[in-house]
């Protein structure tokens, strides 16, 4: 059904639904059409979430993606765990505290399996931001005619395989063919669980949560940091900026 | 009177530091320099908001020269470490966040003070005669400043800094006869390399920096010759007192210092609130794109220049032929050198313009951030690039059509003394 849909499409010679969805995947969901997209609704400062993102990070992820500007003792100071505890519970090979969150897949490998080598996760949040990842893995559906067997409503023919699919189970999308203003559109309906996973939905979208929490933590380590000195040093600057007004009308009281 | 208008400074008594003054005036015009550009030099009373952005462009020059020593202690000019040795700056090197960030939130805010230090310059005359040359000296700043900030772009070599310097080197492909030639010569290679980087960041570091730098002391040297105009537009150097002091004049120090030092904190409260709360300003400061390493095989989708850039970069892109919209891009910086001698009208200050003038600053100014809007509007859009070619011709024009409408404006009466409403 789908595939039929989708190549009907193709055919029809009008814009491809990846081109489609790329570029109007938030007016999509404004329209209620296909309406995939949520919020990723993380938040940076909740070290439990942190602390589970890691574990999520070290254990899916970081099989074939690196974390090469991180480095091991960071997250330690900043998830508030001992370097006991992340050596113990976040490191897994020969690596030390000191070093950075590397991994021994070579790109040309990942090149050679997957068509493309899976790009380093450090900034990813920052080039694509916690929402882009937060609808990316959690919108993997069974598509046959990839290599992987999954297809992706946010990266469409993405070459990444559902490495999630034990957790969320699989699903298979439902689209239909829509007319908007005379063009013929193949929009996005709705998700169906094809087979359960380990996680309920709910359960799912709070690992997924956690995971792009800690994404986003890593692209930028010194968000908080930087957020709170902001504080200080604007409320410096408005303490400041009083003498200096005062200062300014005593000179200038004068001049008529 | 004049009393509660001269500068406070004195060197009076025969203390050691007086002598010491004395031991080096004898040398160096020290004193005479301190009176003729500090405590003895008169500006008018009545500067508004608007005067201010020329003080906060040399807070901006400075913070950025400073920074900049700092970031480059730990950054390595090559291709290959050029993007991993800024994340070392952002995440080990102490404070090193904090030194970049300022940095490149100091780019964006040195074009925001530019513009409406230039805007300022269009509403009150502050181009027109005696002051054609602080006009142009002005211009060769901005023209310094883009290139600046062009090649510093370059830097962080990640996505757009590579693809955005590929489109713009490339658009002096656009100069017949020489243009491919100019091209491989400007990049040092058949395409944006590790060596198009490495000459950049001289260029960044050393060069245009130190022509910056000339350029703003001719550019306060020829402000200190003819005198700062005011919002009146009136040259209170011809209305003296018998102390030989203009009337409407205060001394810089401590007056205008002491104003200068309240914009200066408004101004670092909102570039505080920028650097620690969004640095990257929702992609248009630092973009998104740029936290991708550059990558050769792979173009963007959509590339566009810093905000900065954009309104240029919108007339270049409405303009069908690429040699014609790199000429047009040219044109549009070209014309503002000649705006001296395009406004023919004697009144300085828009105060006491006409409706033509006014009118047509409005229209200019618009178009200005219209183009701004589109330039960083992904070019497919078919209603996009009608609007940008309508607005490329408001700006054109503004300029090209000053000559007649500025000889016709019915301008008011302008006062013989600054408009001022002292404290009270």
């Amino acid at each position: 059904m789908v595939s039929h849909l989708l190549s009907k499409f193709l055919h029809s010679g009008l814009v491809t639904l990846a081109g489609a969805l790329a570029l109007a995947g938030p007016a999509l969901a404004a329209g209620g059409g296909g309406s995939f997209q949520q919020p990723a609704n993380n938040d940076v400062s909740n070290v439990a979430s942190l602390q589970r993102g890691a574990r999520n990070f070290v254990n899916y992820c970081q099989g074939c993606h690196s974390a090469k500007y991180v480095r091991y003792n960071q997250l330690a100071r900043d998830l508030g765990m001992t370097e006991e505890q992340v050596i113990g519970n976040l490191m897994f090979g020969a690596a030390k505290p000191t070093e950075t969150m590397d991994i021994a897949m070579r790109p040309a490998d990942g090149l050679r399996w997957f068509g493309i080598a899976p790009p380093d996760l450090s900034l990813i949040a920052r080039s694509k931001g916690a929402n882009y990842l937060y609808n990316y893995l959690r919108t993997f559906y069974v598509d046959p005619k990839r290599p992987a067997g999954v297809n992706n409503l946010m990266l469409p023919n993405s070459a990444m395989p559902h490495v999630l699919w034990d957790l969320q189970g699989l699903q298979t999308a439902v689209f239909e063919e829509e007319e908007h203003n005379g063009v013929r559109q193949v929009v996005f309906r709705k998700f169906e669980q094809v087979s359960p996973g380990k996680l309920s939905p709910g359960e799912y979208d709070e690992f997924v949560r956690d995971t792009v929490n800690f994404l986003d933590y890593i692209a930028e380590p010194m968000k908080l940091k930087r957020q709170s000195l902001g504080i200080l040093v604007i409320a410096f600057l408005l303490v400041f900026g009083i003498f200096a007004y005062l200062l300014k009308q005593e000179i200038w009281k004068d001049v008529k | 009177m004049s009393a509660a208008r001269t500068g406070a400074v004195t060197t009076a008594g025969t203390g050691r530091m007086a002598r010491f003054i004395d031991w080096v005036d004898e040398r160096f015009p020290l004193t005479a320099m301190m009176k003729e550009h500090v405590t003895e030099y008169y500006a008018a009373k009545n500067f508004n908001i608007w005067y201010v952005f020329g003080v906060l462009a040399l807070v901006v020059l400075i913070l950025q020269l400073v920074t900049g020593i700092f970031l480059t202690m730990n950054y390595k000019p090559s291709a290959e470490d050029a993007f991993a040795s800024v994340e070392y700056i952002m995440r080990e090197v102490e404070w090193g966040w904090l030194i970049r960030y300022m940095h490149s939130t100091g780019a964006s805010m040195f074009f925001v003070v530019v513009y409406l230090h230039m805007f300022r310059g269009l509403m009150y005359g502050s181009y027109k005669a005696p002051r054609e040359l602080l006009w142009i000296v002005g211009m060769l700043i901005y023209l310094a400043l883009m290139a600046e900030a062009f090649m510093g772009y370059l830097l962080p070599w990640g996505q757009m800094s590579y693809w955005g310097a590929q489109v713009i080197v490339s658009l002096f492909g656009a100069i017949p006869v020489v243009g491919d030639g100019l091209v491989e010569w400007i990049r040092g290679d058949y395409f944006i390399s590790d060596i198009t980087l490495n000459r950049f960041f001289a260029l960044h570091v050393v060069a245009v920096p130190l022509a910056l730098l000339l350029l703003v002391v001719v550019h306060i040297l020829a402000l200190h010759t003819t005198g700062s105009l005011n919002p009146d537009g009136i040259e209170i150097k011809e209305k003296k007192g018998p102390d030989g002091i203009p009337l409407d004049g205060v001394a810089f120090h401590p007056y205008h210092t002491s104003k200068d030092l309240v914009a200066i904190i408004a101004f670092a409260i909102v570039f505080s609130a920028v650097l620690f709360f969004a640095p990257e300003m929702g992609g248009y400061f630092l973009e998104h794109a740029n936290f991708e390493p550059a990558n050769l095989l792979k173009t963007p989708d959509h590339i566009a220049p810093v905000w900065y850039f954009t309104p240029f970069y919108a007339i270049l892109r409405a303009v069908p032929s690429k040699g014609w919209g790199a000429f047009l891009m040219l044109a549009s910086i070209v014309l503002l050198f000649l705006l001296p001698w395009l406004d023919r009208c004697k009144v300085k200050s828009i105060r006491y313009r006409g409706w033509q003038f006014k009118v047509a600053l409005l229209a200019f100014a618009v178009s200005f951030v219209a183009l701004g809007f589109l330039g960083l509007q992904p070019a497919t859009e078919k209603v996009y690039v009608y609007a940008a070619r309508f607005f490329t011709l408001v700006y054109f024009a503004f300029f090209l059509l000053m000559p007649l409408y500025t000889s016709r404006e019915r301008t008011r009466p302008v006062p013989e003394r600054v408009v001022y409403h002292g404290h009270e």
